[in-house]
């Protein structure tokens, strides 16, 4: 018994190595693809950062998509920035998987709970 | 200064960042936000926002190794998480009511502590004697060394995850990692070993940033062309920094150097912050 779980163990890590990997390449890629994009477009242009502005509509969360059909570098990029936090969510939902296999009923529960947690977070923006 | 120059100075300096962060354990999120902040004059939550974009970059690049090698404790870092994401929450949500020159004094301050202790002496310590909520939670687990299997237990579970709610509070509020806080007070607190709580507090951060970074992405505070080249840079010379590391087994003048490069930057934050000019 102990064996055996320690070889699902194994699987496990194996997996959520490789989704955290491929979830940083993958979005990393598509942020320099975004950015080549963007200093081609407005390479020459002044940049104001001192001061917060409200964003353009195509890289708030509704617009990328059409953003990404009209070509907007910034669109890309927060596409790829978006992908990249999803890595380490994505790295919850496979253990929470994991420990479903492994039929460890407390760690599936603490799984979601975090996905939870986030979850909350991320619908914090439309109450406050 | 147009896009491209600006763009190209934020790159290299997110390099020295990424450099500086892993060759210190210190993480590259810390040297980024004085620099940019100070020298290129951006607005705070802007540098903030970037900086937690490009920590669950090398966070998640590098667990996607250490997990592999089975020296995570996945079930310790998955618990703790729920204290971070917590604590991470509450800090996005304070950041956005903190005037940005109270951030950056608060920013200081944390960052002269961890430079401060990231230098001290790691002792690798085991211990054996069972705690029962460690064992009701499977917490105690074992790593691979070249001489065998080690297997450890961890004690004051409790303590540890009260710690854990306030580094995550420091992560959302601040946009770092807070990882010198996660490895301390899994050693001192939980006596982890140190190789274990090092990887498992590098595997926290990527879920712990993401938690505060959803609150920065609704709030229109990550920016796409301040964060493209700081998570390019950082991510890049973070790489360059596990690799002098691999090479260079005395780096211990390389890390008072870079130590007093980060005691000069923390300063100068504290200084702004309080003349009221960031």
């Amino acid at each position: 018994m102990a064996a055996k779980t320690r070889f699902k163990d194994a699987d496990m890590q194996a997996i959520i190595g490789w989704v955290l990997r491929t979830g940083v390449i993958l979005s990393v890629s598509v942020v320099i693809i975004g950015g080549v994009v963007y200093i081609y477009r407005h390479g020459s242009e002044a940049p104001d950062h001192r001061h917060f502005v409200t964003q353009p509509s195509f890289v708030q969360l509704n617009g990328i998509i059409q953003g990404i059909f009209d070509f907007h570098g910034r669109s890309i990029i927060q596409a790829g920035i978006i992908l990249l936090i999803a890595t380490p969510i994505l790295r919850i939902i496979f253990s929470a998987l994991g420990f479903v296999l492994e039929k460890d009923r407390l760690y599936v529960f603490i799984s979601l709970l975090v996905l939870l947690i986030i979850f909350l977070s991320s619908m914090s923006g439309h109450i406050g | 200064m147009s896009v491209l120059v600006f763009t190209l100075i934020i790159l290299i300096g997110s390099c020295f960042a990424g450099l500086v962060g892993s060759l210190t354990g210190l993480g590259g999120g810390f040297i980024i936000i004085p620099l940019l902040t100070i020298i290129l004059g951006v607005d705070i939550h802007y540098a903030i926002g970037a900086s937690l974009v490009s920590i669950i970059a090398t966070s998640s690049g590098s667990a996607a190794a250490y997990v592999r090698e089975g020296i995570t404790n996945m079930r310790l870092g998955m618990f703790l998480e729920i204290a971070t994401t917590v604590g991470a929450v509450c800090g996005a949500m304070l950041a956005m009511y903190i005037p940005t020159h109270m951030l950056a004094i608060i920013l200081g301050t944390i960052l002269i502590f961890s430079a401060l202790l990231s230098l001290r002496k790691k002792a690798q310590q085991i211990i054996e004697h069972k705690s029962a909520l460690a064992e009701k939670l499977k917490l105690n687990g074992s790593y691979p060394t070249p001489v065998g299997t080690v297997n450890y237990s961890i004690s004051n579970v409790g303590g540890g995850f009260v710690v854990m709610l306030f580094a995550g509070l420091l992560s959302g509020l601040l946009g770092i990692g807070s990882g010198a806080l996660k490895v301390l007070a899994m050693d001192s607190i939980m006596k982890v070993p140190f190789k274990v709580s090092t990887t498992t507090s590098n595997f926290m951060i990527g879920v712990t940033g993401a938690a505060s970074a959803v609150v920065y992405l609704q709030r229109g505070y990550i920016d796409p062309g301040i964060s493209m080249p700081v998570v390019i840079g950082v991510l890049a010379g973070a790489m360059a920094g596990s690799k002098i590391l691999v090479n260079a087994k005395s780096s211990g003048w390389l890390r008072w150097f870079f130590v007093i490069v980060v005691l000069v930057l923390a300063s100068q934050l504290i200084y702004n912050g309080l003349i009221g000019k960031i």
